[in-house]
């Protein structure tokens, strides 16, 4: 992509006040359909399989009741009162409403007070990180003390399409507050975006549409990476200087291959590498991922994030560990947790839970 | 000789094929265009013709001719307008054009073969692309140029009964070839093993039978021997003989669908107009859209018996250092199959190989040279045979 925006005036975020994350939390729900399970419906078992299997959600589940879910997950670990709260915000790209904000429903469920914001944001796979850089600049400010972003989604894959393979449910919720208390203080974080139509749904469509091999080198490739190597360039970090990475993970191939081309090992991102078992989470996919690797990294380690969204955007976060997590960690279920926790289905029961049978 | 009223392609300039999402046909077009100028020291083109097939469609813009004069400087100076006969569209082009000079409408001519497929997605793509064939009968009812290819290619193997693994050579040599063009889109050679295990896309055809559809623009200058400046004499290439042949549309209504009659008639008469023929060719620039097309097409000039030309493709024939190498910088398959730019791609591979310039695809001595495209299942054949000229 051709770069003629790359204003040198606008630098790395770091907050007034520095900022990090008081707690977090995962869900992944139970159901999973194996990827040759869709092959086998759609293309005679054959040709190459993009990960193993993806998490589905119940016919009881949806956004709002995932992010409920890992908000409590997220509070938990906080040690924190949801009345403490300054923000509720859910980025998703399958709100169960168009119009009627999900951040609401999931505050007055958690207990989070009638004065905060709440809302919804929506940027395709990035949408929680998105949320995530905006608590950031509330408690960085001062406005708020804590606020609480979440990324999750159960995500639309059209039958017989390349997505229906890799479009799953789950994701992450995080509070941010300030970094003394920390399990991680978010040390800075930079974003990149373009108009690149990669990847978009239209308003009153079931199913989003792709502009395949473009959602590759100019969209994916070329945000991660411009994302990524500035905010090294800007911190003076090179890849060997993280313990962990975590990058978008829309299949098993693409963050594999962005990670080398940074300069990061194998060893790096697997950890937080989950989409061969749970498939791509869209707005949850890097969150989740930044939740199993906080589930096990040790104080002082650093990692980094970088969450990619169509339309096309990065966000990448320098994080560094904090002592509070070895004892807050074990407060709720670990991501790993909610990942052995497991019950495979067949194409038929998957098209009942996600509502892919008409019935007049 | 003085060649005065011969017609010769002076200058040329290319750009990579691939899929280049950041170029448009407008881009594309300017660049190739203003290389070729560069090439032709400064030629100033009286007229422009545009080869294309998907303009209209996959990029919704029809008037190339004025898109293309408007974007390097030409409006007002240059008459110029689009050429359209599927993925023959180039090489009808190069045809017209010459025959512009010939006319004596024009001394300096520009060929611009433009084509931009990759902003659209594949199923709109193949929808376009079946637009070379007939459209009440083959395109309105799923066929498209690759389906029909593949039941030919059934039929082919089940007349001439011959190991289905002995088509390996074709892409393995386009492959080959493709490694030293720098703006060939797959540069890496290929195994016969890695063509047995490939997947199939319309059966018998596996994916690397099919030329992958590639963004890409190519231009060419020509002008009249009496134009000619000396300072270019050294790398002319003369354009001796060009046909355009037509077949019926319609595969179901050809006697003998295995034999590409428009490629046989458009290679005679090309021949034939040059004054030469099939043994004075030192290479073959076909027309690879499919091993298909690869097979018919050598049989349709006389380089093979019918039914025996899957035996060149082992035997050493087709390479470089072979009696007829074929698809000297990659062809179709390898260099990347840009529509109805192919043939003007193919007139450019060609000029490179008669100036000496074609680096370590170079064959020793080229002097005489026949490139050919053809439209779906060669409904269409254009055919030139370009020479290097001896000067008194």
């Amino acid at each position: 992509m051709t770069d003629t925006h790359n204003h040198d005036h606008n630098p790395i975020h770091k907050p007034l006040k520095p900022v990090g994350i008081t707690g977090y939390g995962a869900y992944v729900p139970r159901y999973r359909l194996p990827a040759k399970e869709v092959a086998r419906i759609w293309s005679g078992g054959e040709g190459s399989l993009p990960i193993i299997e993806k998490a589905v959600a119940g016919l009881d589940e949806d956004v709002v009741t995932m992010s409920i879910e890992a908000a409590r997950n997220a509070l938990k670990r906080a040690e924190i009162d949801a009345s403490q709260l300054r923000a509720v915000w859910v980025g998703s790209e399958s709100h169960p409403y168009a119009v009627k904000p999900s951040g609401t429903i999931v505050a007055e469920a958690i207990g989070a007070p009638r004065s905060i914001q709440a809302g919804d944001w929506e940027f395709a796979c990035k949408a929680g990180t998105e949320a995530m850089v905006a608590a950031m600049a509330l408690v960085g400010s001062g406005m708020g003390e804590y606020g609480l972003a979440i990324g999750m989604d159960t995500a639309q894959g059209k039958p017989g399409d390349a997505l229906e393979y890799t479009a799953a449910s789950g994701g992450a919720a995080y509070i941010i507050g300030p970094a003394e208390t920390a399990l991680a203080e978010i040390v800075a974080s930079y974003s990149y975006v373009s108009d690149t139509p990669d990847f978009w749904r239209r308003a009153h469509a079931f199913y989003p549409e792709h502009g395949q091999r473009f959602t590759g080198e100019p969209a994916y490739f070329a945000h991660i990476t411009a994302a990524t190597e500035r905010i090294l360039a800007e911190s003076g970090y090179q890849a060997k200087d993280f313990n962990w990475a975590v990058f978008h993970q829309p299949n098993t191939k693409f963050p594999q291959r962005v990670a080398k081309s940074l300069g990061f090992t194998p060893e790096q991102i697997a950890p937080g590498l989950l989409v061969p078992h749970i498939g791509n989470t869209y707005s949850g996919s890097a969150l989740i991922g930044l939740s199993a690797i906080l589930d096990i990294a040790q104080p002082g380690e650093r990692v980094l994030m970088t969450s990619y969204g169509s339309g096309a955007g990065s966000d990448s976060f320098i994080i560094e560990v904090r002592e509070p997590i070895l004892q807050r960690r074990h407060n709720a279920l670990s991501t790993q947790d909610y990942i052995a926790r497991r019950t495979e289905i067949d194409y038929a029961t998957y098209v009942r839970f996600r509502g892919e049978i008409v019935i007049e | 000789m003085s060649f005065s009223d011969d017609v010769f392609i002076v200058g040329i300039g290319q750009t990579p094929l691939g899929e280049l999402w950041d170029l448009g046909l407008r881009d594309l077009g300017l660049q190739a265009l203003l290389t070729a100028v560069e090439d032709a020291q400064g030629l100033v083109p009286q007229a422009l013709y545009v080869a294309n097939m998907l303009g209209a469609s996959a990029s919704r813009q029809a008037n190339l001719g004025a898109l293309i004069c408007d974007q390097v400087g030409l409006a007002g100076q240059a008459e110029a307008l689009t050429v359209e006969a599927a993925e023959a569209s180039g090489g009808v082009a190069l045809q017209l054009a010459a025959n512009a000079i010939r006319a004596g409408s024009a001394d300096v001519v520009a060929v611009l073969g433009v084509e931009k497929v990759a902003d659209i997605v594949s199923s709109e793509l193949d929808a376009f692309v079946a637009q070379s064939l007939d459209a009440d009968f083959e395109s309105e009812i799923g066929m498209n140029a690759n389906s029909q290819a593949a039941l030919l290619l059934q039929r082919y193997l089940h007349e001439n009964a011959f190991p289905r693994e002995a088509l390996a050579g074709f892409p393995m040599i386009a492959h080959a070839n493709a490694v030293a063009n720098p703006h060939a889109m797959f540069r890496r050679a290929i195994s016969a093993e890695a063509y047995n295990k490939a997947a199939l896309v319309e059966p018998p055809l596996n994916f690397y039978d099919v030329a992958p559809l590639a963004d890409g623009a190519t231009a060419l200058i020509l002008t009249r021997g009496s134009c000619l400046p000396s300072t270019l004499r050294a790398q002319a290439v003369r354009l001796a003989g060009s046909a355009v042949a037509n077949s019926r549309l319609a595969l179901h209504d050809r006697l003998d669908p295995l034999f590409f009659d428009a490629a046989a008639l458009s290679s005679q008469r090309a021949l034939e107009r040059a004054g030469l023929s099939l043994e004075d060719l030192d290479f073959f620039e076909y027309s690879d859209i499919t091993t298909l097309h690869a097979l018919l097409s050598l049989e349709a000039i006389g380089a093979a018996p019918r039914g025996q030309s899957w035996k060149l493709a082992s035997d050493g024939s087709l390479a470089l250092d072979g009696s007829l190498p074929v698809a000297t910088m990659g062809g179709n398959k390898a260099r990347g199959f840009a529509l109805g730019a192919s043939g003007v791609f193919q007139a450019l591979e060609a000029t490179l190989q008669l100036r000496g310039k074609a680096g370590a695809n170079q064959i020793p001595n080229a002097r005489v040279g026949m490139v050919q495209s053809l439209a779906g299942n060669a409904s269409l054949a254009a055919t030139h045979v370009l020479t290097k000229p001896v000067w008194n």
